[in-house]
């Protein structure tokens, strides 16, 4: 349907030139397809019933055959359910002016010849400048929607889930619940996470300009300037470190400070060079529980290591089982994931980690980090993952994907949830009763 | 005006695209302006909708009167980065789009089915038969990436240190109440 009225245009041309009446019926056919697109209508109209001793140009022909894929609506190939005419001149999706590109190695791929004169008439034309005009901003701070702009950049969202690990982590700490430094450790990790992704989107603007999920980042719309976005992290980070250095302990101070090293100098640069970026990107992960953990005790106990190690394997199903459907994305814009480049290790990764999520709550008890039943209320939940896992690695279709990635959602508050209710109690006489209760997850 | 432009572009990529393996420098300045021009009296840059083939906005810069050199040099590094960078990312989407359509192609043939089914609509294939494809694109392409991103990332970083120094330039002049154009040799502070 959309291709052969073209060539069917084609058809008409030769069969005009033989006999006249097959010409009519064909053409009849064509005007009927054409229906909607007015001016093309009209000039085929004018087309089929010229004199048929008057004689096309080739280029004439496949100037009509542009016309006609470019100003219809219906030719378009893919669905597209609203069709407005100035819109489609303005869409910034490249699909139009790509195929409108393809057809051009078809003709002499000549400058002079390829000028089309394809262009809309004046008044389109002058309609599409000013509401093109009308898309240019200034590259100017608006103070007003700074905050706005500030929150997108540090990714407020992701943060907000990274402070809450390190929360669950101090929580989890066989320690007396300090809310000062427990105010200051999450403070200071807030500031560290705003500053990495802050970073992280500096470095990624051209990247994030062409994946449909990242493309409205501020600094790829123009709110702020790149010197900005380095200012606004550095804001953050250098009081956020500081923070965690001096007003909780220095190795929570470290963790932050690698964290920070590792996101934006490792993660950052290795997802366009090599799939370890996936698990560089568990570490960091990892690391805000274990920060948690370390701001309470001042040391790195196994149970920190214990927190850290849910955290990394819950990374693979989650994030495996995001980036299955965005492989296109990826390619295109040179990210080298496992999902692309080594499926089948994609979706084993996947399954091991959610298995091994299992073994990790029953090092709960060993570790005296949790009592007996932890491993046993979060085996429903771990299994469930682990089930939708396995069919991700089985099938490994679509929808099993976004169904591992929803569940993960959910399944990681949970964890720490029943982790903290199962929190192994101190000795009685420094029991602290807020435990359980204190950091409910976010979410 | 960018279809031509465009055209003109894909022109240039298809018959050079055997030599140009890196995403070097473009030989010379590509044009790809739109029609827009902002208002004589307006100071600031002009940040205009992404752009149909590379995705990327392009930026109009303000020339103030009196132009440093430093600011000078920064704009024109700007300006190349940008010009560089579209081009690479024209000549990445278009590529990509090309290939994939030739690899759906190549499948449905050997398949022995047409491009269209029965109700006319383009057939595709399913997601496990685009990802050989995807992983082939990345593979034949890494080099390529690799080198532009390292190119991206030492070219942001100078932009940036330049902004900087203009930044501290510009308060330190205000701050010494120096005007533009006048006592321009002293009070550099970097």
């Amino acid at each position: 349907m959309y291709k052969t009225p073209c060539s069917r245009l084609t058809g008409v041309w030769k069969c005009l030139s033989r006999d006249g009446l097959v010409g009519v019926g064909v053409q009849q056919k064509l005007i009927a397809n054409v229906a909607r697109s007015h001016m093309s209508a009209r000039r085929l109209i004018q087309l089929c019933r010229r004199d048929q001793a008057e004689w096309m140009t080739f280029q004439h022909l496949c100037f009509l055959k542009r016309q006609y894929v470019k100003s219809s609506s219906v030719l378009c190939q893919r669905a597209r359910p609203k069709q407005e005419h100035v819109a489609s001149v303005l869409d910034d999706r490249d699909d139009s002016v790509v195929r409108q590109v393809q057809q051009i190695p078809a003709l002499k791929p000549e400058p002079g010849t390829v000028a089309p004169p394809c262009d809309p008439t004046e008044p389109e034309a002058a309609r599409a400048a000013r509401l093109e005009a009308r898309q240019w901003k200034e590259l100017k701070v608006e103070y007003s929607d700074l905050p706005g702009i500030y929150a997108r950049l540090s990714k407020l969202k992701l943060t907000a889930l990274v402070v809450t690990t390190a929360a669950a982590g101090y929580a989890m700490a066989p320690v007396p619940f300090d809310p000062v430094t427990f105010l200051m450790a999450s403070v200071g990790t807030c500031l560290s996470s705003c500053t990495a992704n802050s970073i992280n989107q500096y470095f990624e603007v051209p990247f994030d300009s062409n994946m449909n999920r990242t493309k409205n980042r501020p600094l790829v719309r123009g709110q702020i300037s790149p010197l900005h976005a380095v200012s606004f992290a550095l804001a953050c980070g250098i009081p956020g470190v500081t923070l965690l250095t001096l007003g909780v302990n220095p190795l929570t101070g470290f963790l932050g400070a690698l964290n920070i090293f590792l996101y934006t100098c490792c993660y950052t640069p290795l997802k366009r060079l090599s799939i370890t970026n996936t698990w560089v990107g568990a570490v960091v992960g990892a690391i805000p529980p274990v920060m948690g953990w370390t701001a309470a005790t001042g040391s790195l106990d196994p149970g920190a290591l214990l927190l850290g190690g849910f955290l990394f394997s819950w990374q693979f199903p989650h994030f495996n089982a995001l980036s299955w459907n965005l492989r296109e994305d990826y390619s295109r814009g040179g990210y080298r994931m496992m999902s692309v480049t080594h499926p089948g290790l994609c979706k084993r990764v996947a399954l091991r980690h959610s298995v091994g999520l299992i073994g990790l709550s029953a090092l709960g008890p060993v570790l005296d980090v949790t009592t007996w039943t932890f491993p046993l209320v979060s085996l429903p939940i771990n299994l469930y993952i682990s089930y939708l896992a396995f069919r991700f690695y089985r099938y490994g279709d679509r929808q099993n994907a976004r169904k591992l990635f929803f569940c993960s959602l959910w399944h990681l508050p949970m964890l720490l949830l029943l982790a903290l209710t199962c929190k192994k109690s101190r000795v009685p006489q420094d029991e602290a009763p807020v435990a359980p209760s204190t950091p409910s997850p976010a979410l | 005006m960018n279809v031509k432009t465009g055209s003109y572009l894909i022109f240039r990529s298809l018959c050079c695209r055997g030599h140009r393996q890196s995403a070097s420098r473009p030989p010379k300045h590509v044009p790809r302006r739109t029609g827009f021009s902002p208002a004589a009296a307006s100071k600031c840059d002009w940040i205009g909708p992404p752009d149909r083939l590379s995705n990327l906005r392009p930026i109009i810069y303000h020339i103030p009167e009196n132009e440093t050199p430093l600011e000078r040099t920064l704009r024109h590094l700007r300006q190349d980065t940008e010009d560089w960078s579209h081009e690479f990312w024209t000549n990445q989407n278009f590529t990509f789009s090309k290939e994939k359509e030739e690899h759906v192609r190549s499948q449905l043939s050997s398949k022995g089915l047409s491009e269209r089914d029965d109700d006319g609509r383009k057939r595709t294939l399913s997601s496990e038969e685009m990802a050989v494809f995807y992983k082939h694109f990345l593979d034949k392409n890494m080099t390529r990436h690799a080198s532009y991103n390292r190119e991206w990332y030492g070219r942001n970083f100078t932009i940036t240190l330049l902004m900087a120094r203009v930044a501290l330039h510009n308060t330190w002049r205000t701050l010494t109440g120096q005007t533009r154009g006048t006592g321009r040799e002293k009070g550099k502070s970097t």
